[in-house]
């Protein structure tokens, strides 16, 4: 048995498998359900797919202090504005990222209304507010569910969320949601650890257990949407994954030392790193954390001495060297947390809960860079052009992803719903 | 033992699905079912047969006891008489042989609730999971009132670990809770988990969908301000050892101790002041003397009275049971989120205070009434009836729902054996290794979380690869599948025996066959066909659902 190399995964390559399991059908009296997701072709993916990388910042980050500083009003703090490659200033702690900003734009002048974290996060991660009666599905959800089918190939899992928990796949169903892998790419449990023709016999007799159970539980009717059938294709997705050669994209220490140490060695560079592997790769979703923003307490040393540098490595990194690739004009990347943070300094020199004024940064697959979209007033609590919110901020993505914002959903109990919540495109930034 | 699995499939023939019927039920199981079969009439609803007697003991066991029943313990129940459901809870609750699992799993499912799967995993954390565990597992052992338990922990003095001088595992819920922003988190977490009161987003501003106000989520901060949690170290390091929890003289913002008020902010700058006052605008002293006024112990003894805590209890028990409360989420009862049954809620609210907030009352009302009784058939006779895509439950069907991770754990170290042996400590430790691979932290100073333990592929991996599932599998002599081979006479007894053992049926004609296909694949060695059905089963939907 072979364990390290993805390439031909623990001794077994992925045509002799689905031939495997095509001879194991033989056992099971019914034609096997799993065979499909394995049967399909491990060719090399088509270059050039569309792909949208979300940098996904917990906590709510300070967007007064990063990217729409008040030098001198009373709610300014004490960073400097340093210029940039754009058309705009930001922090000088991210002296990096301010070589970059020729690819990338601000939105000055986001409103939203949510400023408790779990809110908050479903609304900037939805379009929806957090509703009791219905699950919305997040944009990584939407978007790998809408880019999946230009791809057919694509064996590993379409949303990958790197170094954190994030919003679900709501009511399109466990199928869609995030792979949830840690930084460093390493899979837990990928190994099987017994021979291929064993496997494909075990999986046909799981196969007809999983079978009977969505009948009976469903009393013959179709099965679609239940938990029992959920559970069916998310075992066919990691049969899928555990004999694909693309697996290799996770393999972030195959990166060159220099690579690996411009991302930065941290979890968050090295996520970066592997978030442009997978788009390489073809994963049309991809999601990168970085925690730590709930600053209530000390927080310019905090930005200062911690976080910024860390931000401003990797996300330099990225676009970088999607931009050498030619990767960034297919790649939208969105830089966002679940809100800002209170242009009022607090007792503690920390700054509380903030949603009605802040930005995010966005850019690559057709969204224009080097500019600041939108206002704020001189001490940065009020915005003083057009607001902007979750959805027209998602509406303008799916827009350079070429997902049409026509496209309706409905969800079982009947309701529609429309991709990006109905948002309106921000046509500065697609001009 | 040696089983006669003949015997058994005999007595499993035999059994009918009454048992719910009995003339000796409570009272209140017959309001339950009176208020739920009303509202199927309304909806035209009809609602899914009874399930059958062997997968109904294997919910029961899940919910009462987190783990599936052994083929033995299967057997019992099947040969029993006719109240064979109202004797099978009976045992789970009061048999001395069950005692410590019982205690162990609402341990476990309330130390998730009151410190998150998290909670004192971290090195820096101030919280002892152990003295939280231990707290909980004599509660539950003990039966303890739930309001006197919802008491204990909100106003608890101590130290957080068992051994420590002064120990008191109560404070662990509130002990990491209270030094950062002023105790913010013990005020959004005593409110939600007890009182069903959402309030963290009125922490900073009014909330448009929230009755509670800026004004309101204060005021029942100033309760926890006399609080503080202290570090004491290992001697000679600065190693935290514990904490302790204490309540000290507050002189409040304004510097006079007899009159401790605080001051929070309005959005605009405004600085407001608050003092303790409860939810239904009871004031108690203003004084931060504690020898004057123990802020906690008032706020203990208004929350005994307050009828929010009747209905939370009420709503967590039965979403435990049910898969869902009659609220969602769970913990919000505020105005603006009505319940989907409200009299039902209300009444049992008044039969949870009439009956001394006794635990395991409500756990019988909940587990004899008909909605628990019922099949996991969804069909088009219910079809409306689907709270996952966002209707109000009507518990017309049992709503099918993955086990959670400390329950597959369980599951399979009982059934299979397969766990570290050793004492209780070395056993926890290891169990808590394998539930800490699913815990992902949001990186909010909340500590909020979610598991991956949630039907996506992670889950799927362990399950298809992971260790536990290599030593559940394990051909070792005196493992789960050579016992299965010695307690059996041929291939056919022993294949029915995994079926049993892990989902409480014989094996299907279809899946007999499959096993002697694999018997001759595995050129006639026994072992492996044992392990690779049993494999199958462990892997299966039907394995990992509550049903």
């Amino acid at each position: 048995m072979n364990l390290s190399s993805f390439s031909t995964p623990f001794g077994m390559t992925r045509r002799h498998f689905a031939q495997h399991l095509a001879g194991s059908a033989a056992m099971a009296s019914t034609s096997l359900s799993f065979g499909a997701a394995i049967a399909a072709s491990a060719d090399e993916l088509r270059k050039n797919h569309k792909s949208a990388i979300l940098l996904w910042m917990g906590g709510g980050p300070s967007t007064i202090d990063l990217w729409d500083l008040k030098p001198g009003a009373p709610t300014g703090g004490p960073f400097r504005p340093i210029s940039t490659t754009g058309d705009m200033q930001i922090s000088e702690h991210l002296p990096m990222v301010a070589e970059q900003m020729k690819h990338l734009s601000i939105v000055r002048s986001m409103s939203t209304r949510e400023a408790d974290h779990n809110r908050g996060r479903y609304y900037m991660q939805t379009g929806y507010v957090p509703n009791a009666n219905i699950e919305h599905p997040g944009y990584g959800s939407v978007i790998a569910h809408e880019l999946f089918d230009q791809r057919p190939d694509l064996q590993i899992p379409p949303f990958v969320h790197i170094g954190g928990g994030g919003t679900g796949p709501g009511f399109l169903g466990m199928a869609w949601a995030p792979f949830a892998v840690s930084s460093n790419g390493q899979i837990r449990d990928l190994a099987m650890k017994i021979d291929d023709r064993r496997l494909a016999q075990r999986v046909a007799a799981l196969d007809l257990i999983e079978g009977g159970f969505i009948k009976q539980t469903r009393g013959g009717e179709a099965a679609a949407g239940s938990p029992a059938s959920e559970h069916q294709k998310v075992l066919a997705k990691t049969l899928a994954l555990m004999t694909s050669d693309q697996m290799e994209a996770f393999k972030v220490d195959k990166e060159p030392k220099e690579v690996k140490e411009r991302y930065g060695e941290r979890g968050f560079g090295q996520g970066c790193l592997l978030a442009r592997r997978l788009v390489e790769a073809g994963v049309p979703f991809v999601e990168v954390d970085l925690g730590g923003w709930d600053n209530h307490n000390d927080i310019f040393n905090t930005l200062s001495d911690r976080k910024l540098p860390e931000l401003d490595r990797a996300m330099s990194a990225l676009v970088e060297d999607l931009a050498q690739r030619e990767l960034l004009k297919d790649t939208a990347i969105i830089w966002m947390g679940e809100f800002g943070r209170t242009p009022r300094i607090n007792q503690t020199s920390g700054r509380d809960h903030w949603a009605r004024s802040w930005s995010v940064v966005v850019g690559g697959a057709g969204i224009r860079g080097g500019l600041a979209v939108g206002q704020t007033n001189s001490d940065g609590t009020e915005v003083e052009s057009e607001p902007y919110s979750s959805e027209d901020l998602m509406a303008t993505v799916c827009k350079g992803l070429g997902i049409s914002l026509d496209k309706t959903y409905t969800s079982k109990n009947g309701r529609p719903m429309k991709i990006a919540g109905g948002g309106k495109v921000i046509q500065e930034l697609l001009a | 033992m040696r089983l006669s699995i003949a015997t058994l499939l005999c007595a499993l023939a035999t059994c009918g699905v009454a048992g719910a019927a009995s003339p000796t039920l409570a009272p209140q199981v017959a309001e339950i079912n009176a208020m739920i079969e009303q509202q199927w009439r309304d909806y035209e609803i009809k609602p899914a047969p009874d399930v059958a007697d062997p997968q109904w003991c294997r919910r029961v066991f899940l919910d009462v006891i987190g783990r599936i029943p052994s083929v033995a313990e299967l057997k019992e129940f099947s040969e029993d008489g006719s109240d064979r459901r109202q004797r099978l809870l009976e045992r789970l609750l009061e048999d001395d042989r069950y005692a410590e699992e019982y205690a162990g799993h609402w341990a476990t499912v309330w130390s998730n609730i009151l410190i998150g799967r998290s909670g004192g995993t971290d090195r820096r954390s101030l919280t002892s999971r152990d003295g939280m565990m231990k707290y909980l597992r004599d509660s539950f052992a003990a039966n303890k009132p739930y309001d006197r338990m919802v008491f204990e922990l909100v106003t608890a003095e101590g130290a957080t670990k068992p051994g420590a001088t002064g120990f008191n595992g109560a404070t662990n819920f509130l002990a990491d809770k209270v030094n950062e922003e002023s105790g913010v988190l013990a005020t959004s977490s005593t409110s939600r988990i007890f009182l069903g009161l959402q309030v963290q987003c009125t922490q900073c501003h009014n909330h448009p969908f929230n009755q509670w106000k800026q004004q309101r989520f204060w005021d029942f901060n100033a309760f926890f301000r006399q609080t503080r949690s202290l570090r004491r170290f290992v001697a000679g390091t600065d190693d935290i050892d514990h904490a302790e929890l204490v309540n000290e003289d507050f002189a409040g913002q304004g510097g006079d101790p007899s009159d401790a008020l605080i001051f929070y902010e309005l959005r605009n700058g405004l600085v407001k002041t608050a003092y303790p006052v409860f939810i239904d605008d009871t004031a108690i002293g203003t004084s931060g003397f504690v020898s004057e006024s123990n802020r906690r112990l008032e706020l203990g003894k208004l929350m005994l009275a307050s009828p929010y805590l009747d209905k939370m209890m009420v709503n967590r028990f039965w979403s435990h049971f049910l898969g869902y409360g009659f609220t969602k989420p769970v913990d919000d009862l505020g105005p603006h989120n009505a319940p989907s049954h409200p009299d039902l809620l209300e009444y049992l609210a008044k039969e949870v205070r009439g009956n001394s907030h006794d635990v395991k009352q409500l756990i019988r009302w909940i587990v004899l009434s008909r909605p628990y009784q019922l099949s996991a058939r969804h069909t088009s006779a219910n079809e409306v009836d689907d709270p996952m895509v966002g209707e109000a439950p009507k518990f017309s069907h049992f709503y099918l729902r993955q086990m959670t991770a400390e329950q597959l754990y369980q599951s399979l170290v009982t059934s299979s054996g397969a766990t570290a042996t050793g004492s209780y400590e070395r056993q926890e430790q290891e169990r808590r290794r394998w539930l800490q691979q699913f815990v992902v932290a949001f990186g909010t100073d909340e500590g909020d979380e979610a598991t991956t333990f949630n039907g996506s592929i992670p889950q799927a991996l362990m399950l298809f690869n992971g260790e536990l599932t290599r030593q559940a599998i394990s051909d070792e002599d005196g493992g789960f599948i050579k016992r299965v081979i010695a307690e059996n006479r041929n291939p056919r007894d022993r294949v029915n025996q995994l079926f049993l053992a892990g989902l409480c049926r014989r094996a299907s004609r279809d899946e007999l066959s499959i096993a002697s296909k694999l018997l001759a694949a595995r050129e006639g060695k026994e072992v492996e066909m044992l392990q690779d059905m049993w494999w199958a089963i462990i892997n299966s939907n039907e394995f990992i659902m509550q049903h």
